[in-house]
């Protein structure tokens, strides 16, 4: 049965009816109107669905949408701070890392949530951190590349 | 320069009303971009006004300026991630002189772009590329001669910058206020002569794409991420194998589920439709497990796939015949003989399939990833018995495809879905493991090489055999070849085309050999099967340059300079000089455990020129080897957009190298068992080896596709380099560290 779920989502506090057991992906498609998550499999297996909760990177294609109450959720959309792109974004545009752009959603917000964590990170801590998410058009060196750039971006 | 008139009137109004409802929901497929460096006077981009497409040789079909101080360019091709968009703008703003950022592009939409049959073959820029060029050029002929008579002086006196013309007196006027707000009916004469590439300004830049700008903001770029008001939501549950029937259901506990607006059943056709999308995925659980199915197995089983191509009844097809070459071969000093295999292997893009399809009385829109909108229209006007004028097909950029994927067939089923909800929008998403089972594989494929050498390393003969499936499946106009149409009641049949180029591309060597020959067996395997990027190419080059390798290693020769030895066109020859400069192939550390692997091919024989460096480490400890990089030279003449070019080959090397050491579907006799990421691995970041491009630009030659170079050469040069370290020959793809005899390395 639909109950209320109150979201904050990008900054803003929303409460919607929905089934409880709803995932997360579909209440941000369907009630908040945002595109940046994607549907890739449905099984917590590729990261085009991922958010920032509450600081970490995470798949929103299975768990349910009560499970992120309290949480303070952000979304590709949302990581723009005072109409400015954020680092990871723009080294994403800079460094052109992108072919068809379905796993970028994915990419950038385990990008964002790393440098949170670790501003500094190895290479081998990138390609861990974006292990997993799944590119099929096969340009991780590409992200790696972006992601040492923001890096270097936000430690200047 | 006139209001231009359309023949046919209700076509035309139908066009006008699609492009109205377009223009009030999202802009598509007049998405507007960020200008940037665009200057304060210039308004923002208008789009232009929909004009249905009527003839290819007008300039109007592929140039517009009737948007104030922007050009529109048209194309038949479809943006799948490979830049195009960008490519075709630098060539358009270079001969008509306007800033690439003043610049729009409107891709494959029956309704307005010209029938460029499929995105396919790495031929957007050789094919769209130059009828953009030609149409520009005139168009920029045309303009200078309107201000030439307005100023009474002759064309070549007039000079262009960022679209305003100027004349030596200083008389100015921009295309826009020429034009005064008509546009250009003229012909494209071939009058006009394209720039000389030493005067080029736009081409050659690594202009960067605007659609990634877009894309890193999540805001709305695929068929995935359309909203029209009223939009609902379809879900499609597929036989469980290809030839299961559905015995019965019963639907009644699925229509009482909340927000669920219909079920559908037809023949063995299942879908519903809800409100929201997790409604229809939750009905579709439903349908799922209450859904009885007459199971009808797959007959060859994986572990036979081999036996039973070889066993392909019937003659071969002789793509190239050599008589006594069996003799040669024979009598040749040193000669050798060898079998290679390529499994089934996926598209597997990331989004799975997605279109969006709305019927409005017997006018039907949809709104499609497919790489061919003209194809796809032919092919629901089948479906439908439908004139192909009452259909309009808008393509949509979809999640990467490589080829044919399940774009289509998701298209031919939001398509019949929405029939039943006639004046709603349908958006239809495959599930994950709809993707996994039914999009067509790349095929299996089977080669026999054999060849032989005299004592001086000079190659006197090469026999190929094949053994393949169908590379192309693709909408023709069947409706059948949209996989649901087989399952309606009554079915559509299906029959498979008879391209088989395919199967041979890149089969024969071009090598300087005396005797070459390939016959081509065409198999009909267990699995749905069409185009993946490079279709036999990949496998034919794998086999052909593992082959070749084998033979430099009996005869003692290094892969580089034998490879230069037989080679005449210097154009490959520096693809493989470059190589070996840049990793430093003649000084390079050979070290136990650690392997280089050289391969070169020219794409089709007749495209673009790679020839790459795999290098891999092995850990004797784990049984496992790693590869650690891959460095590839690519010449595909006149280079566009260099950073584009390099991102596509890059993006290639790294997908070929996840094809070659990963994948293969697995089935069984119950049906495909590879239904999601963990059943059917692919390459992710760790795994990703270090790679290197180096671009040869050749501005004095027309250029060439270069999306599927990468592929086949970068799965050689893998097993040759697991050979130089491990001495394990691996004739079998994939790459699998199993594979390697690990005992007999000391």
């Amino acid at each position: 049965m639909p109950q209320n779920i109150t979201l904050r989502v990008n900054g803003e506090t929303k409460t919607i009816s929905a089934d409880p057991e709803e995932p997360l992906l579909y209440i941000l498609r369907d009630e908040f109107a945002l595109s940046g998550a994607k549907y890739g499999c449905g099984l917590h297996q590729c990261g085009a669905c991922m958010v920032i909760a509450d600081s970490k990177a995470e798949p929103t294609c299975l768990r349910p949408c009560s499970s992120f109450e309290n949480t303070e959720i952000t979304t590709l959309e949302g990581l723009k701070k005072n109409g400015k792109l954020h680092s990871v974004q723009q080294a994403f545009i800079d460094t052109q890392a992108a072919q068809c752009g379905y796993c970028l959603n994915g990419m950038i917000i385990s990008a964002v949530a790393l440098l949170e964590e670790n501003p500094k990170p190895s290479e081998n801590e990138i390609r861990t951190a974006l292990d997993p998410v799944i590119c099929r058009c096969g340009t991780h060196s590409r992200f790696i590349k972006a992601v040492k750039l923001a890096s270097q971006t936000l430690n200047q | 320069m006139k209001e231009l008139e359309t023949a046919n009137a209700s076509r035309r109004s139908f066009l006008k009303s699609t492009g109205h409802l377009m223009i009030g929901f999202s802009l598509y497929p007049f998405a507007s971009c960020e200008t940037k460096g665009a200057s304060l006077e210039i308004p923002p981009y208008e789009g232009t006004p929909l004009r249905p497409h009527i003839d290819n040789k007008l300039i109007d079909s592929w140039i517009r300026l009737d948007a104030e101080g922007y050009l529109t360019v048209l194309s038949g091709k479809q943006e799948l991630g490979q830049g195009i968009k960008t490519a075709l703008i630098q060539i358009a703003a270079e001969e008509l002189d306007i800033e690439p950022a003043r610049c729009r592009i409107i891709n494959s939409d029956t309704g307005q772009t010209a029938n460029e049959g499929f995105t396919a073959g790495s031929n957007s820029v050789e094919g769209s590329g130059k009828a953009i060029r030609n149409a520009a050029a005139e168009a920029r002929l045309y303009l200078l001669k309107l201000a030439a008579q307005k100023w009474n002086t002759s064309p070549e006196s007039l000079t262009v910058a960022n679209g305003i013309i100027k004349s030596p007196k200083g008389d100015e006027i921009s295309y826009w206020q020429l034009l005064e707000g008509k546009f250009i009916e003229e012909k494209i004469t071939g009058e006009a002569v394209p720039k000389n590439p030493s005067q080029y300004k736009y081409v050659g830049q690594s202009v960067k794409r605007d659609d990634i700008q877009k894309m890193v903001k999540g805001e709305s770029h695929f068929v995935h991420d359309l909203r029209m008001p009223g939009t609902v939501h379809a879900r499609i549950f597929h036989p469980p194998s290809y030839q299961d029937r559905l015995a019965s259901i019963d639907l009644s506990g699925i229509e009482s589920m909340p927000g669920v607006l219909k079920v559908i059943k037809n023949g063995s056709f299942l879908a519903v439709v809800a409100e929201r999308e997790y409604q229809a995925v939750k009905a579709r659980e439903k349908l799922k497990s209450l859904a009885v199915w007459n199971k009808a197995p797959i007959e060859t089983p994986s572990d036979q796939l081999f036996d039973s191509m070889k066993s392909t009844a019937g003659k071969p097809e002789e793509v190239k015949l050599s008589p006594g070459i069996a003799d040669v071969i024979a009598k040749a000093p040193i000669n050798h003989q060898a079998e290679y295999f390529k499994p089934y292997t996926m598209h597997a893009s990331m989004g799975p399939s997605c279109a969006v399809a709305l019927w409005e009385a017997d006018l039907l829109t949809v709104w499609t990833a497919t790489q061919g909108v003209y194809p796809v229209r032919g092919t629901l006007a089948d479906l439908f018995s439908l004139e192909e004028e009452k259909i309009r097909c808008i393509g949509v950029p979809g999640s990467g495809c490589y080829g044919q994927n399940g774009s289509d067939d998701v298209s031919g089923e939001a398509a019949l879905i929405a029939k039943e909800m006639p004046g709603t929008h349908v958006r239809l998403q495959w599930m994950r493991e709809d993707e996994h089972k039914w999009e067509p594989y790349g095929t299996a494929m089977s080669f026999q090489l054999s060849a032989g050498m005299d004592s001086d390393g000079k190659i006197l003969a090469w026999d190929t055999n094949v053994w393949s499936d169908s590379h192309s499946t693709r909408p023709n106009g069947q409706a059948a070849s949209f996989v649901s149409a087989r399952h309606l009641a009554p079915p559509f049949p299906f029959k498979k085309g008879g391209f088989s180029g395919g199967s041979y591309r890149n089969g024969i060597p071009e090598y300087t050999i005396a005797a070459k020959q390939l016959h081509l067996y065409n198999y009909s395997g267990p699995l749905r099967t069409s185009s993946l990027r490079g279709l036999g190419a990949y496998g034919n080059t794998f086999a052909m340059e593992s082959f070749l390798d084998e033979l430099i290693q009996k005869s003692g020769n290094d892969p580089i300079d034998f490879r230069l030895r037989n080679l005449e066109d210097p154009r490959a020859k520096a693809v493989l000089e470059t190589l070996a400069e840049k990793t430093g192939w003649k000084s390079r550390q050979k070290a136990a455990g650690y392997g280089f692997g050289i391969a070169y091919s020219r794409y089709k024989n007749s495209t673009s020129y790679f020839a790459v460096l795999a290098e891999v480490e092995i850990d004797r400890e784990a049984k496992t080897y790693q590869l650690k990089k891959l460095t590839g030279v690519i010449d595909s003449g006149l280079v566009i957009n260099p950073d584009g070019l390099k991102n596509q080959t890059e993006g290639g090397m790294i997908q070929s190298a996840s094809w070659s050491m990963i994948e293969e579907v697995r089935y069984d006799q119950d049906g495909i068992k590879s239904t999601d990421w963990t059943s059917y691995p692919i390459l992710r970041t760790i795994q990703t080896p270090e790679i290197e491009v180096h671009l040869i630009d050749r501005p004095d030659t027309p250029p060439m596709g270069a999306g599927e170079a990468a592929m086949g050469p970068v799965s050689a040069a893998i097993a040759n380099a697991i050979f130089d370290a491990t001495g394990s020959r691996i004739r079998d793809l994939p790459l699998k560290a199993e594979k390697i005899d690990w005992d007999a390395i000391s």
